[in-house]
């Protein structure tokens, strides 16, 4: 255990070094990546100031809803399932298979590395957002403590879930179509577009049972103080659960993956 | 050799090409579906609260999505591959190649590369704004005519926006991230540009101009556009399409290849 933990260790710190060579370029990515939520904070913003409030929601609201996820997007960028695409068809993924590391722990621990730089290029990005929306946001102790754990683990969630995807390119050569629908179910189901409570009570039902809104809309709702202690808790706890579910799977789909995977040559 | 020859010959070759992965035509037709089903969603979502965002209709709105997913189409079948293609080709140095062929580089760099599957997307646009102008109760004849202008224009100040920022590599190798950021204000032009606030309205009318692209279009199939809109969205066009041959012609002063 000490050993993974000494690995993890190892690999954050190179990824801050890798990541902090392109800070230019990592600025740019994240303006890019920043676009999205500032479209769905106008649209949403314009709608509630027509409408007055929206199941719960009013312009102050969706405000600071969107521009904390832009902190939880930072956060829960994790390896994309594309690359697993280039990985095997390269046969790059031959020189992991061999490690006694797992390359999960090592990305897994790379990008978390990757992060400290993302919000250094970050902060300047979100006090200009603050500066052109004004949120209003008063989280209690509790609610960032609870906050900074539940980044983490949607962060933790979210890697493990497009690990998972990801590796069915072990067994389909051409798995974009699957990643795209992938990415739909988030947007619609994690509160990655709407907070769920726009939604019709059917969708929220379904995102009940998948681990997507536990990436997106619990830290967000953690932060803007929309959730009770004992919801926070509750929150925390199905994380950790979808944690050892989705580890789970990792550990069952790699394994047979690696007994499909011919290294071409071999 | 005529432009239009030439690049109709490179399509001809790509299509060719490309047939024979028909498998791709399938998972574009996923995607592209994909996009429609969520833009939908979006919007039906956004008219469960209200009946008009910042003055627009929801079958205005749809025309808005059409023409984004149509314009897109465009972009990333015959804009994005060869801006691609000439980023790889200056950081690699082998760019020569194209300079020494006895045609303009220009033109030849902007029809080398085809991703024929996202045309795909052209039709689907086509079809979402043929939809929303059936829920509008038709166009008039005046309005579709200045759509076929608008949309044109639309396509070329595409073209030219990203042959401009991709020209750049010419001076400073690095710039896949700037043009994901481009993507990334696209994909605001997904929404009529009036819908935001004055500062982000004004980076997508006179800094990148995708106004032009995307809303404009929009608005004269949707009857918003008057006379004087239409003029300045040619003015516009023609300005930014003859900025992009000086770029381009500076940029490729400064290429010097690999090893030179």
């Amino acid at each position: 255990m000490s050993r993974l933990l000494a690995v993890y260790r190892k690999e954050a710190a190179v990824g801050v070094q890798g990541q902090a060579q392109y800070r230019v370029a990592v600025f740019f990515s994240i303006l890019g990546f920043l676009i999205e939520p500032i479209v769905y904070l106008v649209v949403w913003r314009t709608v509630a100031e027509s409408a007055g409030d929206v199941n719960g929601y009013d312009v102050a609201a969706f405000t600071s809803y969107y521009i904390v996820w832009t902190l939880v997007r930072n956060m829960n960028l994790v390896q994309s399932a594309y690359s697993w695409d280039w990985w095997i068809q390269s046969g790059r993924i031959s020189e992991s298979i061999i490690r006694p590391v797992n390359l999960f722990h090592r990305r897994l621990g790379g990008m978390a590395g990757f992060k400290v730089i993302w919000i250094m290029a970050w902060l300047p990005i979100a006090a200009g957002l603050s500066i052109a929306f004004r949120p209003e946001l008063s989280p209690s102790g509790l609610e960032i403590v609870a906050f900074l754990v539940a980044i983490w683990l949607g962060y933790v969630i979210r890697f493990a879930t497009f690990w998972v995807i990801g590796m069915l390119s072990f067994w389909v050569t051409r798995a974009s179509a699957i990643f795209e629908t992938v990415m739909v179910g988030e947007l619609l189901l994690g509160g990655r577009l709407v907070p769920l409570a726009v939604m019709p009570a059917w969708v929220s039902s379904i995102a009940a049972w998948l681990p997507f809104k536990w990436t997106f809309q619990f830290p967000i709702e953690v932060l803007i103080g929309r959730l009770t202690p004992e919801e926070i808790y509750t929150g925390i706890a199905t994380q950790l659960v979808w944690i050892v579910v989705l580890g789970a799977l990792v550990a069952i789909v790699w394994k047979r993956a690696v007994v499909k995977y011919t290294a071409v040559g071999s | 050799m005529n432009p239009l020859r030439l690049a109709w010959v490179h399509f001809r070759v790509i299509a060719m090409y490309e047939l024979q992965y028909r498998i791709n035509f399938f998972v574009q037709l996923v995607q592209s579906a994909l996009s429609v089903a969520t833009g939908l969603i979006a919007i039906s979502l956004v008219f469960t609260y209200t009946t008009d965002l910042a003055g627009w209709t929801r079958p205005e709105l749809i025309i808005v999505m059409g023409v984004h997913i149509a314009i897109g189409g465009f972009a990333r079948a015959f804009v994005f591959p060869n801006m691609e293609q000439l980023m790889r080709d200056i950081a690699e140095g082998e760019f020569d190649f194209a300079l020494v062929k006895p045609v303009d580089s220009q033109v030849l760099a902007s029809v080398r590369r085809i991703w024929v599957w996202n045309t795909l997307d052209i039709l689907v646009g086509a079809i979402v704004i043929g939809w929303g102008v059936r829920d509008l109760g038709g166009a008039s004849l005046a309005g579709a005519g200045a759509f076929i202008v608008a949309v044109t224009c639309g396509a070329v100040v595409i073209y030219s926006l990203w042959t401009m920022i991709t020209t750049t590599a010419f001076k400073v190798v690095r710039i896949e991230e700037v043009t994901n950021l481009m993507g990334g204000i696209f994909d605001a032009a997904r929404w009529p540009v009036s819908v935001y606030p004055g500062w982000l309205r004004g980076t997508l009318t006179y800094v990148f101009p995708l106004a032009f692209a995307v809303t404009v279009p929009a608005e004269a199939l949707a009857g918003r556009l008057t006379g004087a809109g239409l003029l300045i969205a040619i003015l516009v066009t023609l300005l930014v399409f003859g900025l992009t041959r000086v770029v381009w012609n500076i940029g490729v002063k400064s290429y010097s290849g690999a090893s030179a």
